[in-house]
């Protein structure tokens, strides 16, 4: 079973398996500092399925649900 | 010779190029903000050198807007010296930026700027060996205290003199033989001249499947085409990713070996604003923070500018007389003086009272890094009209001034946000609409009554938007905004931002409006402008407002501001009051907000989303405000 980015808790540290989303948003994340075997901190969640923000590298992302969901991860 | 400035966003690029222009650029703790280049000319060494301040660009590889201009003005080939500005404090991810500039083979040197703040992190950095791996000088800087500028000013043009580019590193084997294969193939076909660029970087670009150069190039040779599809198979094979995924990880890895090798961690220093999060991202306190920051801002403008602005417009208003005494009213040289003086106080007396604590204000948050943490937070609201949370910042600066705001709908993904934001954008009371809500709503009837027009515009914009979204339904991409870290806001920074924005209130607009003041007079003095107000007459009687306000309209598509200080000119006193009933107030102030986009943002506007788009918006605001106006009439 995948495990998308969006259905983590706060608090807890995961490693980014996969992107699957298209060429645009693979480019963009990579940008941050998401890249397949990066890990991410799930620091806060937004209410009323708003975004979520991570932590990667010493720095912060904010992420839309939408996106969030197009990363495969997996508990680290 | 010419530098250009180049870095991720919020890299302090527009903090160094202020330091040299001396504030003629405007910097903001917002990602992506430069959308447009700035351009300075200073001397050094007693040579003119060109300076110019890209917009920030995460990487050469990109869909953004912004990003591409930036690339496009690198290979436009006349640039001497690339000045690759990184946060020290965000090395290893900026150095996959710097290892993209390298394969261009330009004549480089990078600037680690905020090295205080990386020190405050626990990140030391070697940058002799720095400088050593990539085989360009590399400048400690602060730039928010103009620490590091001469020397790297100086370096600057020394690597122009000399020319000399960096090293290109080298990746994993078997992607660099991939990589070597398909730059020869690359060199047969003689291609990159077209595009001014080495072949390792062409062939990177092709591998990374970017579209601007596999579109320009996919149509004249099909079998160029077939080989970079088989060399992208090759890697995707071997990796088990797609192509574009294992050029961006190598580089990644790359990064990540030299920012190991050249750091050295030690413990960080925390400070309070590294807490601040805690309570304004907070999912609840977050939002009553947000809701008291913008209460206690507008507050705090309102409360400054009644305090200056009633004494002010007393002794513009006893001036007038006084002049009565030595010219005959009656004359043609007495309307001009009157009109001259009267534009001269709309400037003074009631524009910059409100205009000058707003901007301000707004620096000081910009400044801190507190917009992207507004767009955290509504993300989910302006999903509901179809957006995301990206879209508040022109929102946000909207209320500032229109220009700026639709220019700043470009950080958004697609071309149906950017309509929709552009549009909402305009309804948005920018300051000059704002100075019409204070000086007349707040000051004749209650600063409650004003709070209400602002709370009815957000209504407003609401439905709109969610009218718009229906009529363009297309799933808006999602955000991703990285959220800077806060710096302390430095008032210098923040009085020169201001001072910049101002600049084109005082220079372009108060001359506009004395002259526009000077023309509405001698419109009375020939009395022509009662030609106009009957024109308009069909429109001021279904609002319900007296027939001299017809004129001030049109006034009020050159500038906003205008309309209302033509409306204390039109009627004859500054007491408008004296003429006005409340609700007549309310009616030409609700008019005057939501109809038609003052000129310079029909400019802007035709630019950013077609003719056929404004024309549009212009139609779509026009009709709401006289709907809204004549609601207004017969309910308040």
């Amino acid at each position: 079973m995948t495990i998308t980015l969006d259905s983590i808790g706060e608090n807890q540290k995961v490693k980014v398996v996969s992107v699957s989303g298209g060429w645009g948003i693979r480019q963009r994340l990579g940008c941050l500092g998401i890249h397949p075997g990066d890990i991410i901190t799930v620091k806060r969640s937004a209410i009323m399925r708003g975004p979520i923000l991570i932590s990667v590298h010493g720095n912060q992302v904010a992420l839309g649900r939408g996106v969030a969901r197009r990363v495969v991860v997996e508990a680290e | 010779m010419k530098i250009a400035l180049m870095g991720q966003p919020n890299s302090g690029k527009s903090t160094i190029f202020n330091h040299v222009a001396g504030y003629k650029a405007v910097t903001s703790n917002f990602p992506g903000k430069t959308v447009e280049f700035t351009l300075t000319k200073f001397n050094i060494f007693g040579q003119v050198i060109e300076l110019v301040d890209l917009p920030g660009t995460y990487s050469l590889t990109s869909f953004d807007l912004a990003e591409l201009e930036a690339r496009k003005y690198l290979l436009n080939g006349d640039v001497d010296v690339v000045i690759n500005v990184v946060d020290a404090s965000l090395l290893s991810r900026s150095l996959e930026l710097t290892l993209q500039l390298l394969e261009l083979k330009l004549p480089m040197v990078i600037c680690l700027n905020m090295i205080d703040e990386a020190e405050r992190k626990g990140i030391r950095i070697d940058t002799e060996k720095l400088s050593k791996v990539f085989g360009v000088p590399v400048v400690p800087a602060v730039a928010r205290k103009g620490k590091g500028m001469r020397g790297l000013f100086s370096t600057a043009y020394k690597v122009g003199e000399k020319k000399k580019s960096g090293k290109t590193l080298n990746f994993s084997k078997d992607v660099e033989d991939v990589i070597t294969q398909l730059s020869i193939q690359i060199k047969k076909k003689q291609i990159c001249q077209k595009f001014n660029v080495p072949e390792r970087f062409l062939a990177l670009k092709y591998l990374e499947n970017d579209s601007y150069f596999i579109e320009n190039y996919k149509k004249k040779s099909n079998d160029l085409f077939k080989e970079i599809v088989h060399f992208q198979n090759i890697l995707k094979e071997t990796h088990g990713r797609q192509s574009d995924v294992v050029i961006s990880s190598e580089r990644h890895h790359l990064s990540m070996n030299i920012y190991e090798s050249v750091v050295t961690l030690t413990k960080p220093h925390a400070s309070f604003i590294d807490y601040l999060d805690n309570i304004l991202m907070h999912p609840f306190l977050g939002y009553i923070s947000l809701g008291l920051i913008i209460y206690l801002f507008f507050n705090l403008i309102f409360g400054i500018g009644k305090i200056v602005e009633e004494p002010l417009l007393d002794y513009f208003y006893r001036l007038i007389p006084l002049i009565g005494k030595s010219i005959n009213p009656n004359t043609l040289s007495f309307s001009i003086m009157s009109g001259i003086i009267q534009g001269l106080a709309g400037g003074i007396a009631i524009v910059l009272p409100y205009l000058f604590p707003f901007l301000f204000g707004l620096a000081i948050l910009e400044d801190l890094g507190y917009l992207p943490r507004i767009a955290f937070l509504l993300d989910a609201f302006l999903h509901k009209i179809g957006l995301h949370g990206k879209a508040i910042i022109p929102f946000i600066l909207g209320y500032g001034c229109t220009v700026p705001a639709i220019m700043a709908t470009r950080i958004l993904e697609s071309e149906r946000d950017r309509f929709i934001a552009s549009v909402l954008a305009t309804m948005i009371p920018c300051a000059a609409r704002m100075t019409i809500i204070f000086a007349l709503v707040a000051f004749y009837i209650s600063p409650q009554a004003a709070l209400a027009i602002y709370i009815l515009n957000i209504i407003v914009i609401i439905i709109s938007g969610k009218i718009l979204s229906r009529l363009l339904p297309e799933v808006t991409p999602g955000m991703i905004l990285e959220i800077p870290a806060y710096h302390i806001p430095s008032i210098k920074v923040a009085l020169a931002k201001t001072w910049l924005r101002m600049k084109e209130f005082i220079f372009v607009a108060w001359p506009l409006l004395i002259v526009g003041s000077t023309v509405l007079s001698l419109l009375q003095y020939y009395k022509t402008d009662m030609l106009i107000n009957n024109f308009f007459s069909p429109l001021t009687s279904l609002l319900g407002l007296p027939l001299v306000v017809g004129t001030t309209l049109i006034f009020g598509v050159l500038r906003k501001e205008l309309s209302m200080l033509m409306l204390i000119q039109a009627i004859g006193t500054s007491n408008v009051a004296a003429v006005m009933s409340k609700t007549q107030i309310m009616t030409f102030t609700i008019f005057v907000i939501f109809y038609v986009p003052c000129v310079a943002t029909i400019a802007v506007l035709w630019k950013e989303i077609g003719s056929k788009r404004t024309l549009f918006a212009v139609a779509f605001t026009f009709v709401l405000a006289v709907i809204l106006a004549t609601i207004t009439r017969f309910v308040y």
